[in-house]
């Protein structure tokens, strides 16, 4: 019978345990979890960027269902464990539910500490430690009131920031002189104060919590000195205690934390202790570099390898707080047998600091400039001599060898073991193994394949010229392209920051996500401009300025700078009076020539900017509209004749093509959408490479999208089949606002499908009806503010400027 | 009959900020920009690649986009940026209160020719 495994707690650590478990043997146990949170295995150490909007939960879980059920683990999520029964060798949970062991991990991870304060009982305190206070704080953030955040270490500062971030009033409220005052020393410490103050955050330090203020729930905040602050909402971020209660009411051994042996054993030889829960060598740890470690250890030692032993180590930290740069490692008490080395470069708010013993590093801190980080924490763990290089040592390892050297160089230089991801304790060597071995070519394969660069992010950079190095040119960075050279972020995350931080306006996007440029340039103006419109539909108005000229003066511009004019022909469809109107217009302008396009309709072409105005108007006259044939927006719905004619059609091919070009004619779009409606499988109007096309069935319609034939040729995928007319339209209608949502800019449907997912689509488009339902009312509101044709505005004035000359002065000096 | 040194083209608010207007001149059409910390600049509403009309482009910093192939050039000296060369020549032209005043040295024929 196969060896019966219970893990108590499903944190990192025993996530990691079972990782490498799995790994080596994925039949050697059968796997029970017993989890008090009701949910999978995520990455803890990327809340914030969940609080702080950049990232969603979806994004930072580490094990999804389906990891359960490819290991045949089963996970009791929601469930608390209440008794260990060590002489039964069982575990049973609060509600009954329990399970036997032949080998126990005991994994409670922490508890955050309370300050027994008068009022901290209060509706509105929260501790920040899992999704559910995340989920808290969003919520209380809705409120736009005021936080108060008590505690300047890593957690209440990465709280602080996502809160302000989240549109609220944040102060930080902190016992000690400086901030993060167990990782920086007081230089370092204040120049992060002034950074945390010039996000409007403002710091109290020497502050002591006296009460928590409020009747029913929390009202303000009371210091020991009598300042008042008010707050509708408090985060305690004091500390965290190791969770033992449990194994101590088992009569485990417990000391500060669950105590464990170097092979990471209980004092009961078959229970683990394992995480944030365990003290090994009179320590406990709050960082996962050293809980990974454990984890290996537990995993070896289950395996029978009894030579795995647990070996403290240093450890790094780094604040993730977006824009703020920051690390340190080892210890730098001042003392008479150490020296420093310091660095300050006031203009750049850059301080480095290396505090030395007998020659060796034992502790570094970096603020502002943090690249060199993994250099100087290799060479304090590994002790290294640094008196040959101590001169030129603070500037890292470009120089310290000699004569400068490119970043690239500098990461060559580094040695095998050097650490690189210190999240997961990943050496360069490793890496570049890894590289070599199985051909990797991209970050998300090094991700997948060695973790490195999986959880918090900050090595990604190391991870990439590591790539460059093995692969030389052939190495493209895919993972975030900036969105042009006037910025570091990419399309996603500014979607991402729009919303999040509510910005409304191009000036207000350059300004708060620090563009480098005074006014952007031609690349990320428009898609700002796309993003803002697609986000704030009647809130933000269209910047022209930012708009590529067709779509300024909604029309094609021709090589020669004259223009084309392509009205809609709804579904292809047209009749006498049109074709009459564009007969005469094409007369009285003398426009050169005419042509029937590929998408079912006319194109006038040869127009004169100043002419443009007048043809419009005589087309609007016969209610002829824009065909959008210059913008990033629906183009045309091309249609076959269906069953008004062709003794095939199945379905009214020709309606429904009418009916979604209607419904959809005036929406700006990521990148430009081409759809086509076909009335059976014969298929005639070519739906099955367009962005979106439909099918008509004996049953009713088959949804297709994502096809393209353009510079690539791709058929579509299926969406769904549907019974009736009304439910085609709202799955169209679903899509097109998933990809103006989702869509980067310049990026076609069938694009934004390969990155997305056409699984996850399907998933969040077909089966799930009432997201399919607000992605249709969102359209429709903004559908409110764009279904105005804009050439009938501009033949009665608008943006008159546009058509006409500044000065005329070729008659008065040609004389 | 002999021209003023400059002529009035039209007020600074004619021109969108980040944007440009075409002057029609016997040596052809020229663009004035406007720049977003309010520069005005001139040059011959020809870009140096393949005769773009450098006036319909995205005006950005202080160079314009070229809206057919997406040359960058410079609104200050008409130089290509970047990896491309070619100059659109450059008009004197200066604010006078809000008055655009345009160089009738450069826009004559005989000038251009
Ligand atoms: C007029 C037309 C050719 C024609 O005479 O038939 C045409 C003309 C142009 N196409 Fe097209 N395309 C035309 C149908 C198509 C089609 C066929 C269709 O729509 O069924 C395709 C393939 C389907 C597709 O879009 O994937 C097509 C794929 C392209 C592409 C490649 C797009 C891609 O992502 O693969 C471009 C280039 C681009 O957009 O960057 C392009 C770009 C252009 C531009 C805008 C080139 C430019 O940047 O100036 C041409 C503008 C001419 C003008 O001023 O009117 N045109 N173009 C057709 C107008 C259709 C309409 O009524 O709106
Ligand atoms: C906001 C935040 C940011 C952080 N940032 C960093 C960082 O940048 N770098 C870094 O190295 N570390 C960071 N940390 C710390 C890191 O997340 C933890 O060290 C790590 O997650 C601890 O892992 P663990 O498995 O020991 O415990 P946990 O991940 O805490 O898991 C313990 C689990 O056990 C469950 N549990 C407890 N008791 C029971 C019971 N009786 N029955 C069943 N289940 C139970 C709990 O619900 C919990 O899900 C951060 C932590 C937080 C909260
Ligand atoms: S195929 Fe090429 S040349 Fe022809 S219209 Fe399309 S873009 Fe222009
Ligand atoms: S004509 Fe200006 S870039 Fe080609």
């Amino acid at each position: 019978m196969k060896q019966r495994l219970v893990v108590i707690g499903n944190g990192m650590a025993p996530g990691r345990a079972l990782d490498r478990l799995f790994e080596q043997a994925p039949d050697a146990f059968d796997v029970t979890i017993f989890n008090a949170e009701p949910r999978v295995n995520y990455d803890r150490i990327m809340l914030s960027p969940v609080l702080s909007g950049e990232k969603s939960f979806d994004q930072i879980v580490i094990h999804g269902d389906g990891w359960y059920v490819k290991h045949g683990v089963m996970l009791y999520k929601g469930c608390k464990i209440t008794k260990i029964d060590r002489a039964a060798r069982t575990v049973t949970g609060a509600n009954g539910i329990g399970a036997a062991y032949d080998r126990l991990i005991v994994a409670t991870g922490s508890v955050p500490i309370i300050l027994p304060v008068p009022g901290h009982d209060l509706a509105g305190v929260l501790t920040y430690r899992d999704l559910d206070d995340v989920e808290a704080m969003l919520l209380a953030a809705r409120s736009r009131g005021n936080a108060v955040v008590i505690g300047g270490g890593l957690l209440g500062l990465e709280a602080a920031a996502g809160l302000r971030e989240q549109g609220m009033n944040v102060t930080i409220v902190h016992l000690m002189p400086t901030l993060m005052e167990r990782q920086l020393d007081p230089a370092a410490g204040y120049l992060l104060r002034k950074a945390i103050e010039a996000r409007g955050i403002p710091v109290l330090t020497k502050a002591s919590t006296k009460a928590i203020l409020g009747t029913r729930k929390v009202e303000a905040v009371e210091l020991a000195d009598g300042t008042v602050l008010p707050a509708d909402l408090v985060v305690m971020a004091v500390g965290i205690r190791p969770n033992a209660a449990l194994a101590k009411d088992a009569g485990l051994v417990v000391n500060k934390g669950i105590v464990v042996d170097d092979t990471m054993r209980t004092s009961d030889p078959d229970i683990f202790g394992l995480g944030e829960c365990a003290e090994a060598n009179g320590a406990c740890y709050g960082l996962v570099a050293p809980l990974y470690d454990m984890a290996n250890v537990v995993a070896a030692q289950l395996l029978g390898d009894e030579k795995a032993r647990f070996r403290p180590a240093a450890t790094a930290t780094k604040l993730k707080v977006t824009g703020i740069d920051l690390f340190s490692a080892g210890d730098f008490e001042d003392g008479k047998d150490r020296e420093e080395i310091v660095l300050r470069d006031a203009a750049r708010a850059v301080y480095k600091r290396i505090v030395l013993k007998d020659d060796r590093i034992v502790g570094v801190v970096l603020y502002g400039d943090t690249a060199d980080g993994a250099w100087f924490f290799d060479l304090l763990k590994k002790q290294a001599d640094v008196s040959e290089m101590r001169e030129r040592l603070i500037f890292g390892p470009a120089y310290a060898g000699g004569g400068p050297l490119d970043p690239m160089a500098a990461v060559a230089a580094l040695p095998d073991d050097a650490e690189i991801c210190g999240c997961n304790g990943i050496s360069k060597g490793k890496i570049v193994a890894a590289i070599a071995k199985q051909g990797l070519t991209s970050l998300d394969a090094v991700r997948t394949h060695t973790k490195a660069s999986a959880s918090c992010g900050t090595c990604t950079g190391l991870v990439e010229q590591l790539l460059k190095g093995a692969l030389g040119d052939a190495y493209k960075a895919v993972t975030v392209q900036a969105m042009c050279p006037c910025t570091e972020l990419g399309h996603d995350e500014v979607r991402r920051l729009i919303v999040a931080r509510k910005l409304k306006s191009i000036p207000a996007v350059l300004h708060e996500l620090e563009w480098k440029s005074s006014c952007g340039c031609a690349k990320c103006r428009p898609a700002l401009n796309y993003y803002l419109m697609a986000t704030w539909p009647g809130d933000y108005e269209d910047d022209s300025q930012s708009r590529y000229i067709n779509e300024r003066v909604h029309a094609n511009i021709q090589k020669d700078g004259t223009y084309s004019v392509v009205p809609r022909m709804w579904g292809g469809v047209t009749n006498s009076t049109e074709l009459r109107a564009i007969a005469d217009v094409v007369d009285k302008f003398k426009i050169p020539t005419v042509k029937v396009t590929g998408g079912q309709r006319i194109d006038m072409l040869g127009v004169k900017k100043e002419d443009l105005p007048a043809v419009w108007a005589d087309l609007s006259a016969v209610g002829m509209v824009s065909g959008h044939a210059y913008g990033k927006a629906l183009r045309t719905v091309k249609t076959c004749v269906g069953t008004e004619w062709c003794r095939f059609g199945v379905q009214d091919s020709t309606r429904l093509g009418i009916r979604i070009e209607k419904f959809m004619w005036g929406s700006w779009t990521p990148a430009k959408v081409k759809m086509a409606v076909s009335g059976c499988p014969r298929n005639c109007a070519e739906a099955t490479c367009k962005d979106v096309g439909v099918i008509c069935v004996d049953s009713g319609y088959e949804i297709h999208f994502a096809g393209a034939s353009g510079l690539e040729i791709k058929g579509t995928e299926i969406l769904t089949r549907v019974k009736t007319e009304d439910e085609a339209l709202e799955m169209i209608v679903a899509l097109v606002q998933s990809y103006r949502e989702q869509g980067r800019y310049l990026e076609r449907i069938h694009k934004w499908a390969k990155r997305v997912g056409v699984e996850t689509i399907r998933r969040q488009i077909v089966d799930d009806s009432e997201r399919r339902e607000t992605l249709f009312d969102r359209f429709v509101f903004a559908q409110s503010f764009s279904q105005n044709d804009p050439w009938a505005e501009r033949a009665a004035g608008h943006d008159a400027h546009e058509f006409r000359p500044l000065a005329d002065l070729t008659l008065v000096a040609g004389e | 009959m002999t021209l003023p040194d400059w002529v009035d083209v039209g007020g600074f608010d004619e021109i969108p900020a980040r944007g440009a207007r075409v002057v029609a001149t016997p040596s052809g059409d020229v663009a004035i920009f406007r720049t977003a910390d309010g520069g005005i600049f001139a040059l011959r509403d020809r870009c140096p690649h393949k005769g773009g009309p450098l006036s319909q482009g995205i005006v950005h910093g202080e160079s314009v986009t070229c809206p057919l192939h997406n040359w960058v050039i410079s609104l200050e000296t008409g130089q290509a940026q970047g990896a491309d060369s070619g100059c659109a020549g450059k008009i004197p032209v200066r604010l006078e209160g809000k008055r655009i005043l345009l160089s009738t040295a450069a826009i004559s024929v005989t000038a251009a020719a």
